[in-house]
């Protein structure tokens, strides 16, 4: 296998776009990450959508972004692994540069969740779930979200504020990033006060509904010929997997796809938890990051609230997380948001992360989950 | 008269009942049509679930009566149900009750229409399956989630519940049946066309030449086939439209008040519909003794009623412990508003 | 109408029909091809009795499409005596009166209706237990 390094990343800012489809949302994603690493072409391009079909009635996503920016012909199709959907279409593009079948890749994830009514929109999200045993019960995604976080908060005797500071340190870390949706810092108190949409979950432990895109260029490590200083190289990209359903798992209050893609991303990095100096964790919701810290090694069980509690989790702490604002903040758009995480990851490696800069920033990691974290798709990225 | 009895002695072998939890009190209909508040026909009335209709309250009956029976579910040969609330027009809410028992396969099913009496309209014809030896057990239901069309005095009574009873074999009875009668007219006292929400009725029209005529004459001519008189029995139970009807029709037979008050149960749930006379009688059969005499007399609008005699055996005292017993669903309530009630029962315009 | 994909589930939704194990014993619900635990694909239907522990539940204030007219709906995780976990509607209870680790059981009731033309789906749904007294 080859080393592989993104050469390009191109975002556009995530929101509400009703100007805009998800073909030019998309393309521009793909321009700018084909300008910013200075080419005109790619090999093949994978593009990273979870409901193009179900919200804007367009598959086939593959040939029509393909033909959209300019590269009619390429090999291209689309990856679908729910939220994980574009972090799945980058570990797609990492095995087809490091398998040698192709030099040049362009990886984009992209879509529009905006263009139907919200009880739609839910009912499709929740497609991610287990459609004949979860979704056909009316249990929405969040409702999954919330049943895991009551019983997380009676198993470990936690109240919703204990939550609260995941959302706080989203919420101030997208105040300086462009492309993010909620520009705006929050406190506690806005926290507490927020409305229910699942008890314990409110409207300040969710993700927003919105639309983006975002792309990253990979390039094999070795045609770089050294004149690529802002290369950054995925040191490890892997997938774990689970059992699509919460009812399904011998122990719920443990996502073991994410044990399982940190271990092996871990050992294909050559490297520990602790040696990790941010993380793009998949907080859509406060408990998936909660419990994302724990099964990714960086808490003990039980005690991936307590990180935040004690200020590991801002910019300057010890683990930094969701620094551009993360899936809370900058916002979910969620074929799309694994490829903005690798973005934000090469910024911060690049060490053009602006106010948000991690100092000594050297190894990052990317964490996108889908559904329940049915599966989970962890990079990691060095300088 | 001629009594109806067959060949075979057969009598109930299990019964349940169902009443869903929310309440409506008929002062608060009262208090939005500005009707008075003295004089109300009945103290409140039971209503379904946003979750319930007539196939998920027979389920649940229906499962009573088996946990009772203690039969398995494939030895039923029949699930009868008799309602005014099919939620199909056409497919049989029988068929979804029977395969949620585990019953389904080599069965007989149909849903029965006759206004309130298609439950006992069911039960004779689980009688003769049964007494005819062609099946060893059969179920008939009576439930309903009846309708009342609102500011109608039907309102303040339509309510919600029912039973499910299963005949088998005399020897297997917790009470066996001494014979039954059925009388029958063509009186249009009350009815609803194809694709109405609401039903007609004749208002006092109900009264005289429907439900006393019927009621008396079935009630009487099962009396006189068996040479029966009322002190014969020791509780008798009448379809309850409301609570005076009941009343007064006992009173005209020569019942005691005593006797008929434990099946008397309109006052708390509203009139059942089909369920009427059959959810009296279970509440009755969970506080019978051995020996008991048990006179159940419905009433359908259109018009007819059917009688039935039962003499409670020692059965009954283990089996009415096995399954949840009728007054406790009764005693079950969660007081609802009008608005409440009105989205309950689709008055709400959604869509 | 997508009606075989609800029909073919019936004896799950109805009487909660799974699986068990031939070789190891292991249960299922939902039904499995293949056990979890030993990898045999010897496995027969084996009904389960419904009765279990509230694992968790959430209140829905905001419902995916086909759930809008039931809102606020609550839903829940129960976990069989029997070992298998169920997600599944709560009913017949003010949310506020349930607590994990209460007893409860299966009752069959109308999950959805397809609009005012279309099918009615039946299914499992969980209530605090009610004993036979």
């Amino acid at each position: 296998m080859r080393n592989v390094s993104v050469v390009g990343i191109g975002q556009t800012q995530v929101g509400e776009h009703w100007d805009r489809s998800l073909r030019d949302l998309a393309t521009e994603a793909a321009l700018n990450a084909l300008r910013d690493a200075h080419v005109d072409h790619a090999d093949a391009i994978f593009v990273g959508n979870m409901l193009s079909g179900q919200l804007t009635g367009q598959e086939n996503l593959g040939a029509l972004i393909a033909d959209e920016v300019g590269l009619r012909g390429v090999d291209t199709l689309k990856v679908e692994a729910a939220c994980g959907s574009g972090a799945a279409a980058l570990h797609v593009g990492y095995l087809a540069v490091a398998s040698g079948q192709f030099d040049l890749v362009l990886v984009a994830g992209a879509e529009k969740l905006t263009e139907s009514s919200s009880c739609n929109t839910t009912a499709s999200l929740a497609m991610a779930a287990d459609a004949d045993y979860e979704t056909v019960h009316g249990i929405s995604f969040i409702a999954l979200n919330a049943l895991l976080m009551k019983r997380y908060m009676y198993e470990y005797d936690l109240v919703p504020e204990d939550f609260a500071a995941f959302s706080v340190n989203a919420h101030a870390n997208a105040v300086h990033n462009p492309n993010a949706m909620f520009r705006s810092p929050i406190t506690v108190e806005h926290y507490k006060r927020a409305r229910d949409i699942s008890d314990p979950i409110s409207v300040m432990d969710s993700a927003p509904v919105c639309d983006g895109a975002a792309a990253v260029v990979l390039m094999a490590t070795d045609n770089l010929n050294g004149n690529r200083a802002r290369a950054i190289k995925i040191a490890a990209s892997a997938i774990g997997s689970d059992s699509l359903g919460l009812h399904d798992r011998r122990d719920p209050m443990w996502l073991s796809a994410v044990e399982l893609s940190s271990q092996k991303a871990y050992r294909q990095a050559g490297i520990a938890p602790q040696d990790v100096n941010l993380f793009e964790v998949h907080d859509a919701f406060s408990i998936m990051s909660v419990m994302s810290l724990e099964a990714a090694g960086f808490a003990a069980r039980g005690r991936g609230a307590l990180l935040a509690r004690e200020g590991a989790i801002t910019p300057q702490g010890k683990l930094p997380i969701s620094t551009m604002g993360g899936l809370k903040a900058r916002g979910h758009p969620v074929g799309a948001t694994g490829v903005y995480q690798a973005a934000e990851v090469v910024q911060q490696l690049r060490g053009e992360a602006g106010k948000n800069q991690v100092a000594n920033a050297h190894v990052g990691m990317a964490q996108s989950l889908g559904g329940i974290a049915a599966n989970a798709v962890t990079h990691i990225f060095v300088n | 008269m001629k009594l109806m009895k067959p060949s075979r002695a057969v009598g109930i072998i299990g019964y349940g009942a169902y009443v869903p939890r929310y309440r409506i009190r008929a002062e608060e209909i009262a208090r939005v049509w500005g009707g008075a508040e003295d004089g109300l026909p009945i103290e409140e009335k039971a209503v379904p679930g946003l979750d319930e209709d007539t196939v998920t309250m027979s389920i649940e009956a229906a499962r009573n009566a088996l946990a009772r029976a203690g039969i398995a579910p494939t030895d039923l040969r029949a699930v009868w149900i008799g309602s005014e609330s099919h939620p199909y027009a056409v497919k049989p809410s029988s068929t979804i009750v029977a395969d949620a028992l585990g019953a389904a396969g080599s069965i007989l099913a149909g849903d029965w229409e006759f206004a309130c009496k298609a439950g006992t309209e069911a039960l004779q014809a689980a009688i003769g399956l049964v007494g005819s030896h062609m099946a060893e057990y059969a179920m008939a239901i009576g439930m309903d989630t009846a309708q009342g069309r609102p500011h109608d005095a039907l309102e303040y009574t339509a309510g919600a519940g029912g039973a499910a009873y299963i005949v088998g074999p005399a020897e297997n009875a917790l009470a066996i049946l001494e014979g039954s009668y059925s009388y029958v007219t063509d009186t249009p006292d009350f009815f609803r066309r194809e694709h109405q929400h609401y039903p007609e009725h004749g208002n006092r029209f109900t009264g005289e030449p429907a439900y006393f005529d019927h009621t008396l004459r079935g009630a009487q001519g099962l009396l006189d086939a068996l040479g029966f008189k009322p002190s014969d029995f020791t509780y008798a139970i009448f379809h309850q439209p409301n609570v005076k009807f009941p009343q007064v029709a006992a009173k005209k037979l020569g019942f005691k008040p005593e006797q008929i008050a434990p099946g008397l149960l309109t006052n708390k749930i509203g009139n059942t519909y089909s369920g009427a006379a059959m959810i009296g009688t279970t509440a009755t059969l969970d506080l019978a003794q051995p020996g008991d005499r048990i006179l159940m007399c419905s009433f359908g609008s259109g018009a007819g009623s059917d009688a039935f005699s039962f003499v409670v055996t020692d059965k009954i005292l283990e089996r009415r412990n096995k399954a949840t017993k009728t007054q406790w669903y009764v005693q079950r309530r969660e007081v609802i508003d009008y608005a409440v009630y009105a989205r309950h029962r689709g008055k709400l315009v959604m869509n | 109408m997508d009606l075989a994909r609800h029909w073919r589930l019936k004896d799950q939704r109805y009487r909660l029909e799974g699986t068990v194990c031939a070789d190891c014993g292991a249960k299922f619900f939902p039904p499995r091809q293949v056990c979890l635990e030993c990898k045999s694909t010897n496995l027969t239907p084996r009904e389960f009795n419904g009765h279990g522990e509230l694992y968790s539940f959430t209140t829905l204030r905001s419902a995916p499409m086909g759930f809008e007219d039931q809102v606020p709906y609550t839903v829940g995780v129960v976990k069989l005596d029997e070992g298998p976990m169920v997600e599944a509607q709560i009913t017949d209870v003010n949310a506020d009166a349930l607590k994990i680790g209460q007893r409860m059981e299966m009752v069959t009731r109308k999950l959805r209706a397809q609009g005012d033309n279309g099918l009615i789906i039946y299914g499992y749904k969980f209530r605090p237990e009610t004993k036979a007294d």
